[in-house]
């Protein structure tokens, strides 16, 4: 029987795992350990409601309801000085927790702070859009709808912005190969030379380390050479190996001990 | 009728009968100024832009995705591949990162040697963006001064690690070698000369008409606009705010060493022009006091921590638990601890920031990339419309994207 594989998550495996491996965490601070980062958190508290709050290698970490992205954002940017949007993006949780967490990257210039507010919305859910507060949202949403699927509401531009707009498939879900899908075998072949060249040329090779032993036009065989394209797959041909022809080669003469002569000193 | 998938010449783009007069241009993927794959759709009223759409992809290769299915170590290369003028700066925001999120405290040596490469790389990365930039705008010679100085530098990094454009010089707990016996001497004249060349390239741009005309009061960005667009580096101290990564926030020796920011109010591409020359002279200054600090650090080269770091190649060919450990480390790779991390660093085009989410695995559950010219394409945008065609090439120019980093 095959061996099981999770479809939820194909990503790489492991080929060791010990189930007996407590993996080690990196610290979480209380906030109130930090008088700056403890302020912020006073002034998120008093408005919205806060999941989780944390100091995780010098930079606070919030937790918050996914619909209060917008005006926690904007209460950071008016009132708590965080002017910069430096990153958002998302995780995929989707095989755990069917949700996606989405996370903000900030930072306060003044107050050389850097927080992260992070909310977690389900598969179907979308999110507000904050390309209002921040232009450079506008390129970062693209992006996280482009690798995840995560629509985002009142965006001025919803669309793919690295992979071309007519693709199928998340490429950064974790459902999602890592060597593309058969959509992504087809893809060019059905764009330049349309969907009636499948046959002739074939889905494309997305792996650049896929070995074919069948294949003697791109693969050298070490010890078991036959004439390059020849057909071995109803088994090959016995050639023996022959790396000089029995008569000699022109202007080569074979090695013969008696006639050569023995260099002692090698600055001669 | 034609299809516009086949590989057939076709006129899609360019549509000249329109009621409203409007062109619509489309400046690359191919477009020797666009310094790599960028395709600009330009909405054109006579010459003058009134709209503009960057488009980008055209050199994605999907290093996010890698990364989830790659131990730490195998990823280090990949790294190199983003920002390929100044790929040391990548594989040490990388290892910075990793060792944030293990704990690791680096050898001094290490340090040492990493700020020497941080530097040498940030010169190299600027003296490509001078050289391009002005053979965009049609100053040759100054071209092929920029390059001739930038070789320097290359042979220099080829004297270190051997490669010449894809260093992975940097690795995850300190770097893999120590400096070759002239490396400090070659740097040290490179040093000396570099502000008679930095005097040459200013003494053929800074008062050339043709320059300043295509320089000055073009492309200028506001305060706000750049703070907005998260723009970081040169593009947003020459919009007045005073913020660099290594002064703010320093990491590795860079709180012992000094050297000033240079910023400038104008926001224009002279004012970015001037930042850079400007900073060519600081990493010199730099350079200048890392290398006295490398007599006498101790020669480790690499952090202690077993788990995590392999051990030294001399431990690892006499002691049998170093094998192991190096053996279970190269197969199965480092597993740090749960949790997560963003560390930002300065890179030459501005803050290169990794965001690690590690779940205990030996691969990273989630790893994104802030490359700092992600941003600064997007704010093509906003910027090129009101400006003319030939502004166009200045502006890309002195953005300084490059697109393995906007892509990755």
């Amino acid at each position: 029987m095959r061996a099981y594989t999770p479809k939820d998550n194909v990503q790489k495996k492991p080929y060791y795992t010990d189930r007996y491996w407590v993996a080690p965490q990196v610290a979480k601070h209380d906030v109130s350990s930090d008088e700056v980062f403890a302020h912020d958190l006073d002034a998120i508290k008093a408005k919205f409601e806060v999941l989780d709050a944390y100091i995780q290698v010098d930079q606070m970490v919030v937790i918050i309801n996914a619909a209060d992205n917008f005006a926690v954002i904007e209460m950071l940017k008016n009132e708590r000085e965080y002017n910069q949007l430096s990153e958002m993006s998302a995780i995929d949780w989707l095989a755990t927790e069917g949700k996606f967490e989405v996370f903000y990257q900030m930072l306060s210039m003044s107050k050389r702070k850097r927080l992260r507010i992070k909310c977690k919305i389900d598969e179907k859910e979308s999110l507000q859009s904050v390309e209002k507060l921040f232009r450079s949202a506008d390129w970062s949403e693209r992006e996280m709808y482009d690798m995840f699927g995560v629509v985002v509401n009142n965006h001025p531009f919803m669309k793919r912005i690295l992979m071309p707009d007519d693709w199928e498939g998340f490429p950064l879900r974790k459902t999602y190969p890592l060597q593309g899908d058969e959509f992504a075998a087809w893809y060019e072949v059905d764009k330049i030379f349309g969907k009636e060249a499948r046959e002739i040329i074939g889905p494309e090779n997305r792996d650049p380390a896929r070995i074919d032993r069948y294949d003697t036009e791109r693969f050298s065989r070490l010890g078991h050479e036959v004439p390059r394209g020849t057909d071995i797959t109803n088994g090959e041909p016995d050639t023996p190996l022959v790396y000089q022809e029995p008569e000699g080669v022109f202007l080569i003469e074979k090695f013969d001990a008696e006639q050569s002569v023995v260099i002692s000193d090698r600055h001669r | 009728m034609q299809q516009s998938n086949r590989l057939r010449p076709f006129f899609e783009n360019i549509t000249f009968d329109r009621v409203d007069n409007e062109m619509i241009l489309n400046f690359g993927p191919q477009h020797p100024s666009a310094h790599g794959q960028l395709r600009l759709m330009l909405h054109m009223q006579q010459e003058q832009i009134t709209k503009a759409h960057p488009d980008i992809g055209y050199l994605h290769r999907g290093m996010e995705k890698m990364a989830e299915n790659m131990i730490y170590n195998e990823f280090m290369p990949t790294t190199d591949r983003m920002d390929y003028i100044a790929s040391s700066s990548n594989n040490y925001g990388f290892a910075l990162a990793v060792e944030r999120l293990i704990g690791l405290e680096v050898p001094r040596r290490a340090k040492v040697i990493r700020m020497m490469l941080l530097e040498t790389n940030r010169l190299m990365s600027h003296l490509f963006w001078l050289a391009t930039t002005a053979l965009d705008i049609g100053a040759m010679t100054v071209f092929l001064f920029a390059f001739r100085e930038r070789e320097y530098l290359m042979d220099l990094i080829e004297d270190y690690c051997g490669a010449r454009l894809t260093h992975s010089a940097v690795r995850i707990g300190g770097v893999p070698l120590d400096l070759p016996d002239n490396f400090i001497g070659d740097l040290r004249k490179f040093l000396d000369k570099l502000p008679e060349n930095i005097k040459d390239y200013e003494d053929l741009l800074d008062t050339n008409r043709i320059w300043l005309m295509r320089m000055e009061n073009v492309g200028v960005i506001s305060k706000e606009m750049a703070l907005s667009w998260g723009c970081s580096g040169v593009m947003l101290r020459a919009s007045g705010v005073e913020w660099d990564i290594r002064k703010e926030e320093p990491y590795e020796l860079y709180d012992e060493v000094e050297f000033n920011v240079p910023v400038s109010d104008k926001g224009d591409n002279y004012a970015r022009y001037k930042l850079y020359m400007a900073e060519m002279r600081e990493s010199a200054k730099i350079l200048y006091q890392v290398l006295d600090m490398y007599e006498g650090t101790e020669p480790a080269l690499m952090a202690h921590a077993p788990q995590y770091i392999s051990a030294p190649k001399l431990d690892i060919m006499t002691q049998n638990y170093s094998l192991m450990q190096h053996f279970v480390l190269v197969t199965q790779g480092m597993r740090p601890p749960v949790g997560e991390v963003y560390i930002p660093t300065e890179s030459p085009k501005g803050e290169l920031g990794y965001y690690i989410n590690s779940q205990g695995g030996a691969y990273p559950y989630r790893l994104k990339l802030r490359a700092p010219s992600f941003w600064h394409t997007g704010i093509l945008t906003d910027l090129l419309p009101g400006h003319y065609i030939p502004d166009v090439v200045s502006i890309i120019g002195t953005t300084n994207i490059v697109f393995g980093e906007v892509d990755r």
